[in-house]
């Protein structure tokens, strides 16, 4: 992965009770190039310290993701927690056939199109070169509830790739 | 009770065998073209060995069979797809004649369920088909016993796919290799098609369904995926990941759905060699698993005679 491939990170942050503060907290996000996805507003919550959490999702590069919090600490936000967004499900699939002549990261990076779904880890075996069929056994990650969803998109793209997708038995514990 | 036996190959014969150990008698046993009729009761080694021998059962033809005078038909010819015939034909004739009918072919109650059931509730007959799903795992009674508890069921239902996966990935071997090594060793026929395409185990899964949801699905209903031409490398990489690949069915929310998924290496399902395994997911008995031999003349023999054993007796 690139570092100019964008991605979807959260940001806790930590916020007094205010007016205009939230828009406060938001405006390094926008002017470093950070593309707003959704704000969780805890208003009924507040943090040890009497605060009022809020918890932001945005989109950006790794690179304006890095500026965008340090923006934010400049700005005398507090910023508890930031990082890539959480997830919270995991699944395995094993991927065969043609996968090297039919693009196999731009099949990767289909896979993540649907949202909220990364592909954690890659193991490639082409026994026999570039020619003839190969494995790949990819661990994808995904946000809650986005399983089914991930799953659906590689279906889709083996079938028009012509790959066949073994599929993990998704029943709890088998 | 008296016994028709349609069909005197590797279930047939083993049904005629052990049919005294169940106090029943065999008075008709037909193969593709033969028949030998004695409604006093056949000797059952007396057929057995004319099978051997002669390749027959007897004198007579398969007609004599249909309309000789027994009381459970025994249906044992091979199974076939579209209009399971001549399966089909015979359990007409046996519901028509107001006699039980014991399914080991899976066509009839695969691909014409609804015909079956049409036949069967004009008829003082009961038809039962236990041996058609899962050789000697009592699945079918079991669903019956849990009276309507059962929600889904997966599992591995065709010996002959999970031996082949089982050794590939034990043996580190390809498919074709193995696939010759279980057809010398006979686990798959010279045709194996309709056990490594999935066929096999989508038609017990139809045949779930159908008893699970009381509705007609027949093959074209069925998502089926195959084993045929899996690499080694893509069970390599499963156990790399504690995983194995094993051909699967299920029956879940409707739908109907064989291929090769991934399973924890260690996991129930994960059985190995030929050995078949049923998952039932009930409502409020949690999980359950019956694993056993999913196919053989006995075995197959053992849920038909079980079957014998859960007929309505006359009154
Ligand atoms: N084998 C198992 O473990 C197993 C397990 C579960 C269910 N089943 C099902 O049980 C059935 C029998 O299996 P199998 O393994 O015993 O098959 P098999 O060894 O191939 O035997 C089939 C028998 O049916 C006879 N037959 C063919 N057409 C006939 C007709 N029109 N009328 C009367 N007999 C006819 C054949 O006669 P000839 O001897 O003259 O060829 C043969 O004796 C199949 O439907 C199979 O799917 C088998």
């Amino acid at each position: 992965m690139s570092g100019a491939t964008t991605r979807s990170y959260t940001v806790r942050l930590e916020l007094v009770d205010e007016p205009g503060e939230l828009l406060r907290a938001l405006e390094p996000i926008a002017d470093n190039g950070g593309n707003l996805l959704s704000i969780f507003h805890e208003r009924g919550n507040l943090t040890p310290r009497g605060h009022i959490p809020v918890e932001v999702d945005l989109e950006a590069t790794e690179a304006q993701f890095e500026v965008i919090v340090d923006a934010l600490r400049d700005a005398g936000v507090n910023v508890i927690q930031a990082g890539a967004e959480r997830y919270s499900e995991e699944l395995t699939v094993v991927l065969v056939g043609h996968l090297v002549e039919t693009d196999l990261s731009d099949t990767l990076r289909r896979f993540t199109d649907c949202g909220g779904v990364s592909v954690a880890d890659v193991s490639l075996s082409a026994p026999a070169g570039t020619e003839g069929p190969s494995s790949a056994r990819l661990r994808l990650v995904a946000t809650e509830g986005q399983s089914d969803d991930a799953l659906a998109t590689v279906r889709t793209v083996a079938d028009e790739k012509d790959l066949r997708v073994v599929e993990p038995l998704m029943e709890g514990s088998a | 009770m008296k016994l028709a036996i349609l069909g005197s190959g590797a279930v047939g014969t083993s049904v005629i065998e052990l049919a005294g150990d169940y106090g029943h008698d065999v008075v008709a046993v037909a193969d593709s073209s033969t028949g030998a009729v004695d409604e006093t009761g056949l000797d059952a080694e007396a057929v057995l060995s004319r099978k051997r021998e002669r390749g027959t059962v007897g004198d007579g033809t398969p007609a004599d069979v249909l309309a000789a005078d027994y009381e459970a038909l025994i249906e044992a010819t091979p199974t076939t797809l579209g209009d399971a015939e001549p399966g089909f034909s015979h359990v007409e004739r046996a519901l028509e004649r107001d006699r039980h009918v014991v399914l080991a072919n899976k066509g009839p109650v695969a691909e014409r369920y609804d015909d079956v059931r049409a036949l069967e509730a004009d008829s003082a007959g009961t038809v039962l088909f236990e041996a058609a799903v899962g050789g000697a795992i009592p699945v079918l009674s079991s669903i019956g016993d849990l009276n309507g508890q059962v929600t889904a069921a997966r599992g591995v239902l065709n010996g002959t796919a999970n031996f082949i996966l089982s050794r590939m990935a034990a043996e580190g071997l390809g498919y074709e290799h193995v696939l010759a090594e279980a057809q010398d060793l006979g686990v798959a026929e010279a045709d194996p098609t309709f056990d490594v395409e999935g066929i096999d185990a989508a038609l017990k899964c139809v045949i779930l369904a159908n008893v699970l949801y009381e509705d007609t699905y027949a093959l074209e209903d069925a998502e089926i995926e195959g084993i045929d031409d899996l690499p080694g490398s893509a069970l390599e990489l499963a156990a790399e990941d504690g995983r194995t690949i094993r051909l699967i069915g299920e029956v879940a929310d409707g739908d109907v759905r064989v291929g090769p998924r991934l399973v924890p290496e260690n996991g129930t399902l994960a059985v190995s060699g030929t050995l078949n395994i049923v998952q039932l997911e009930t409502k409020n008995a949690g999980r359950l698993n019956i694993s056993g031999r999913g196919a053989g003349g006995p075995e197959t023999a053992s849920a038909v005679l079980a079957d014998v054993g859960r007929l309505p007796s006359p009154e």
